[in-house]
């Protein structure tokens, strides 16, 4: 039982984590029906920004949950602007193109973030300083660290941050318009470019604090470390229904326990095989997801 | 009658091109004349790679980036054939002489690799080409990294040491008839009925399907060709390197092909044999510029999508840009 709850919790904590970048994929291909293939490595610029970030910071704030505050916020601005960046150069120019143009797209923009940032951060892995030195907590048997803790509950916060944005603010209001049909947003006087730059911004910021909380547990940092986990979020993105929120979120968080319970009572080497294993099941059996709308495509 | 004369004229031609790029780049007088030859192999065994994904990603419309996936299959399966089963083989062709028997091993080596790859192919492609094209690219890329992984922990063909000890059966000669097999294969495609449905599903897949058009089937049908293709480019491949390391196969090579058809023009044939040929030499000659080559093809590939999506050779009718033909 003991076990059970501690294979439960680091699954929660892996799973938060999936679903603070499912949702930037679920949110992207809302408004523009385009899988973001650089969101994955808008996640790694995330780690890297926190990374220098921290440096610059260093001895300036002693440590602790103030100095991991100010690398989150600005990690976060620096990936919103990023993504916005991304949208604005290579996805406006094609966005009224077919969608494999914009596929084909997205993936160079992903190519050249991951081949830029071997060039300037260097290839081999970095070691994320530790801001929060890590404590371990029992409770009936069950271990956890502060990290688990704060990762749980920074998720958790940003996940409902952004529920109240787009449920309860007009401006969240006018995403929902575009996503459900840009183009009769756009006749009710909508801005739907401003719209969509905001859409990655949001989505890029919260792949930045995946980013960043995943280096709080795991300290070592590459320019390929979105590859894997872009594709896995992807996969929890479809598993809870592309285009819905509250799904990216059930997605993410199964993905998460369904790698912790095999890697814990299975074997580890078959880990990442489970992602994909999971997204083939469930294009068979229910290509719209478990909380998606099934869609008849329209002429 | 005519086909026969077609292809013993192929098969002479191939043999004739063999014989002469040995009597001068291999044995004879031209400095740093195996180099030339690597380069010539490698160029020829892109060509189909390119072609091959060409008539999902061109030809249908569909988008796969994990063709270094079925790739990997073809080359490591068919080594193992050479390397386990070989020794076996050889021993009951012992009467032929030793370029026949290297012949029917190769044969008999790729055909294995060609069937591991369709059969990763139609298992891989049914369930993602039921659905919209961007399932498929996803799909595809997964899969193709965890084949990867997979083969670095199978201790039998050698793991992250790489595999070694396999004969060197391949040349020019074949690869030669590797392409011609894959150019006109495609171009048959193309122009039969089964090429027509394909370019529909392209232009587009609900029309297609209202008029009739069996469309997962010949998306499966396309997609599994393109991967037993990629499998004997694998096998190929293998047999001239004699050497394989998961690395030459990581999703870099799938991009690569993906850069050298959109380079020629998506669609195009031609244009994929020419983008496949030119990033085969082009690095060559640029070595001192390895680090940025990644950069450079990430930026012409986001550059020529934005201001050229039919590519270098294609017609403009890519895309429902314009009518095909």
């Amino acid at each position: 039982m003991t076990a059970f709850l501690q294979q439960l919790l680091n699954g929660l904590s892996l799973g938060s984590i999936y679903a603070l970048v499912a949702l930037g994929y679920t949110m992207v291909y809302g408004v523009l029906r385009l899988i973001n293939f650089a969101h994955g490595d808008v996640y790694m610029l995330g780690a890297f920004a926190g990374y220098y970030a921290s440096k610059l910071l260093h001895g300036r704030l002693n440590g602790g949950l103030p100095e991991a505050a100010v690398i989150l916020v600005v990690s976060m601005i620096a990936c919103a602007l990023v993504g916005m960046l991304i949208e604005r150069l290579a996805y406006r120019p094609v966005r009224r193109a077919s969608r494999l143009t914009l596929l084909i797209v997205a993936i160079g923009v992903s190519l050249l973030i991951e081949n830029l940032a071997q060039i300037f951060f260097g290839a081999d892995p970095k070691f994320f300083p530790q801001i929060l030195p890590e404590r371990m907590f029992e409770w009936r048997g069950v271990l956890f660290t502060n990290q688990q803790i704060l990762v749980l509950a920074t998720a958790v916060l940003l996940m409902a941050a952004l529920t109240l944005f787009i449920r309860r603010t007009r401006t969240g209001k006018a995403m929902r318009a575009v996503a459900h049909n840009p183009d009769a947003a756009r006749l009710m006087g909508i801005n739907v470019n401003s719209i969509i730059s905001l859409t990655f911004a949001l989505g890029s910021a919260l792949a930045a604090a995946g980013g960043i909380l995943v280096s709080l547990n795991q300290p070592s940092i590459d320019p390929l470390m979105g590859l894997m986990t872009g594709i896995k979020a992807f996969v929890a993105a479809v598993l809870g229904g592309i285009g819905s929120i509250p799904g990216a979120v059930l997605g993410g968080l199964i993905l998460g326990l369904a790698e912790t319970f095999v890697a814990g009572y299975g074997s580890s080497t078959y880990r990442d095989a489970i992602a994909f294993f999971i997204l083939i099941i469930i294009l068979l059996c229910k290509p719209e997801g478990l909380l998606g709308k099934g869609q008849v495509e329209k002429v | 009658m005519k086909k026969i004369l077609l292809v013993l004229a192929v098969l002479g031609g191939m043999g004739l091109l063999q014989w002469a790029l040995t009597a001068f780049l291999l044995d004879g007088p031209v400095r740093q004349g195996p180099y030339y030859y690597q380069i010539l192999m490698l160029a020829g065994i892109n060509v189909i790679l390119a072609v091959s994904l060409n008539l999902t990603n061109g030809i249908t419309g569909q988008f796969s980036i994990g063709h270094a996936g079925f790739f990997a299959i073809g080359a490591y399966v068919a080594a193992s054939v050479s390397v386990y089963a070989g020794p076996t083989l050889q021993g009951s062709l012992a009467g032929l002489p030793s370029f026949a028997a290297d012949s029917v091993l190769l044969l008999v080596a790729s055909a294995a690799g060609v069937a591991a790859a369709a059969a990763a192919g139609w298992l891989v492609g049914m369930p993602s080409l039921r659905l919209r094209g961007d399932y498929l690219a996803i799909v595809t890329l997964g899969f193709g990294e965890i084949i990867r992984v997979l083969i670095l922990n199978i201790d039998a063909v050698g793991g992250a040491r790489g595999f070694t000890g396999i004969p060197r059966y391949s040349n020019f000669f074949w690869v030669g008839l590797g392409v011609v097999a894959a150019i006109s294969t495609v171009r048959h495609i193309v122009r039969s009925s089964h090429g027509r449905a394909l370019l529909s599903i392209r232009e587009d897949e609900i029309a297609a399907q209202a008029m009739g058009v069996a469309v997962t089937r010949h998306k499966v049908t396309a997609f599994v060709i393109g991967a037993a293709f990629a499998g004997l480019a694998g096998s190929l491949f293998g047999h001239f390197t004699m050497y394989l390391h998961t690395n030459s196969f990581t999703f870099v090579k799938s991009f690569e092909i993906i850069i050298m058809i959109a380079l020629g023009g998506l669609g195009s044939l031609a244009g994929a044999a020419l983008g496949a040929v030119v990033l085969t030499v082009l690095p060559e000659l640029f070595r001192g510029f390895a680090e940025y080559r990644m950069v450079i093809y990430a930026l012409a590939l986001i550059l020529i999508m934005i201001y050229r999506p039919q590519g270098l050779l294609g017609k403009g009718r890519f895309l429902g840009r314009g009518k095909d033909k």
